[in-house]
């Protein structure tokens, strides 16, 4: 029993990571219908940024915060400008591969540019165990599954909140409604692609000191983002942190009690029970046909 | 029409003189790409004609190629293992298809990814059948009337001619009626329907004929490469077959001819840059889709609407001029 307490907590913490990615992936897919198959990848770069300027003399906090600030600009302006602007209104496909391009030219940049070993990455939290209840509770899970549901909790308060953020939920649900009533549609699709990539940092810096800086650290990541994004409900916010815990939760579960050669392959049962009983996910709205 | 039937004829006469004068990498290479063209022309069916979406191609290729080999281990012919293969992956297909009628789009892009990861992890995982991560090796190449096909190059023209032979199909195919509605279920499903479409069986046609050309692909490749193991059949697999056809230009008859050779010939051909080759081909891949979102076989289209155009401004300045001439 405490031992599934203890996987329980853990697969919560990687849980949390996964719906930060999830996050991200879905508010850029309901504010501009763009699909990026270079979530995972978004992740591997800021940490990779991260290290570099830790490496010049930088404390973690100052090296986050710059990466944040260059993220903003690198992989939600430059991004939205460069890719995602003049490709999205030729459909779905064109966006799709650009975007799986894209990924395999961050991971093999990296490989070939920096460095394609594994390196450490320095933790938020020390590794200091708790006791509760004959529970071992490490702190940086607790950390990190604090962490990351207060941010998914805060994005989720700045959309309904804020009028900015309740503009941007406009923007989703109907494009042209949204322009009628003067919201500056391109800057609302902007600020969505921005807390994307900030969120993806965040991701960065929870999930390296566990799972080590490697080019193709965002290949898996990426994978269960979407998995998570989906089991949840794509067109709902709320339902990518469902998803991340249940993925989180399901696989560490699966590894321990089942067997550690099929942990990928109980997100994917998740999922396509999810696919067929609920298309729409867990938490989300069924999607009319339109003629 | 004719420029296209001598064009047509020059390049088969080139695909046959070639690899001749090649080393065995080069005819390695050139069958390689053919197998690629085998299995795109199946996901070209259903991704560029039927307007459906599958990142799994690759878990079909893989079956095709793990059947053949297992049939051939245990001591069936090529033969035999070619149309078991074959039938295999449609009846697989088939029921791919189903939750195509479920879910659209991105949903199903990812079904249908899951299902790829589903059957790798049986690949690698099952030891007993499958060989897991050391595979299986000494695949033996067939002999066709008594005439052996191990020699590389003869192996290659073997490919040449199922290349052939699977493509003048499926172009008899997209020609006949099924072809225009494949597209009618592409363009607009609704109203696709509401004219007497089947949309349902055509979905699952699309996904079933598609898994088939996959499934010829693999078994060729089985033999081609005589050892297979679960690497070439990943999820990662699926996604570059999908670069390939969109590449390409997908719902272009010919666009998995030229998507295959910049997936497969490209980055061969990209080794100069060395370490930085995947780089070099990944942003090549994205310049590539602004520069051309509908692929590169998109290049006569808008070379003629520009034609179009200018002669269109040219004949209006002509009859300005005409106009403005008068006295």
């Amino acid at each position: 029993m405490t031992d599934f307490l203890q996987l329980v907590l853990s697969g919560m913490a990687t849980g949390g990571i996964y719906a930060l990615a999830a996050l991200g992936f879905t508010l850029l897919w309901q504010a501009s219908g763009t699909i990026n198959f270079a979530q995972g990848e978004f992740v591997m770069l800021p940490a990779f940024t991260m290290l570099g300027l830790i490496a010049v003399g930088m404390p973690l906090w100052v090296s986050f915060l710059v990466t944040s600030v260059l993220a903003v600009f690198v992989l939600g302006w430059a991004f939205k400008r460069g890719i995602a602007d003049p490709l999205l209104k030729f459909g779905m496909m064109p966006i799709v591969v650009a975007t799986i391009g894209l990924a395999i030219a961050m991971r093999n940049g990296i490989r070939a540019g920096f460095t394609a070993e594994a390196h450490p990455f320095p933790s938020l939290f020390s590794d200091k165990l708790f006791n509760v209840a004959g529970v071992t509770i490490t702190l940086i899970d607790l950390g990190t599954l604090a962490m990351s549901l207060v941010l998914v909790l805060g994005t989720q308060a700045f959309l309904a909140k804020t009028v900015t953020g309740r503009a941007m939920q406009a923007v989703a649900q109907n494009t042209d409604s949204a322009t009628v009533l003067g919201i500056n549609v391109p800057r609302m699709i902007f600020y969505t692609f921005a807390i994307n990539a900030l969120l993806a940092c965040a991701a960065a810096l929870l999930i390296t000191p566990t799972y080590l800086a490697k080019f193709d650290m965002g290949e898996a990541l990426g994978t269960k983002a979407f998995f998570a994004a989906i089991i949840g409900g794509f067109n709902n916010s709320r339902g990518a942190l469902l998803g991340g815990l249940i993925v989180g939760v399901a696989e560490n579960l699966a590894s321990a009690y089942i067997s550690p050669a099929y942990k990928d392959a109980v997100a994917l049962i998740v999922f396509m029970l999810v696919i067929l009983f609920r298309p729409q996910g867990l938490l989300g709205k069924k999607e009319e046909r339109k003629v | 029409m004719k420029k296209s039937l001598v064009l047509g004829v020059l390049g088969l006469l080139v695909l046959i003189a070639v690899p001749a004068f090649l080393k065995n990498y080069g005819i390695y290479l050139f069958s390689y790409w053919l197998v690629f063209v085998i299995a795109n022309m199946g996901l070209n069916l259903t991704i560029g004609y039927a307007g459906q979406k599958s990142l799994g191609h690759a878990a079909f290729f893989g079956i095709g190629a793990y059947t053949v080999a297992i049939l051939m281990k245990a001591g069936v012919s090529f033969w035999l293992g070619l149309p078991i293969a074959v039938i295999g992956c449609f009846v697989i297909g088939l029921g791919l298809g189903f939750p195509a009628l479920r879910v659209q789009t991105i949903y199903l892009a990812f079904a249908t990814l899951g299902f790829n990861t589903a059957v790798w992890l049986v690949m690698r995982n099952e030891e007993w059948l499958t060989g897991g991560t050391f595979g299986i090796n000494n695949i033996a190449r067939p002999s066709l009337f008594g005439l052996s096909l191990a020699k590389n190059l003869s192996y290659y023209y073997f490919i040449l001619a199922m290349t052939l032979v699977l493509g003048a199909l499926m172009w008899k195919l997209l020609n006949s009626p099924w072809g225009k509605a494949f597209t009618a279920l592409r363009d607009n499903p609704i109203r696709a329907e509401s004219l007497g479409v089947n949309i349902q069986a055509y979905t699952l046609l699309s996904f079933a004929i598609g898994a088939a050309y996959a499934g010829a692909a693999g078994a060729l490749f089985a033999s081609l490469v005589e050892f297979i193991e679960p690497a070439p059949f990943t999820v990662g697999a699926s996604i570059m077959m999908y670069l390939m056809v969109v590449v390409g230009g997908s719902g272009y008859f010919f666009g998995p001819l030229i998507g295959s050779a910049v997936g497969v010939l490209l980055p061969e051909w990209l080794r100069f840059a060395q370490g930085w080759y995947l780089f070099v081909f990944g942003s090549a891949v994205v310049l590539l889709m602004l520069w051309l979102p509908d692929g590169l076989l998109s290049i006569p289209d808008r070379i003629k609407a520009k034609r179009l155009a200018r002669e269109a401004s040219a004949a209006r300045a002509a009859d300005a001029a005409a106009i403005g001439g008068k006295p």
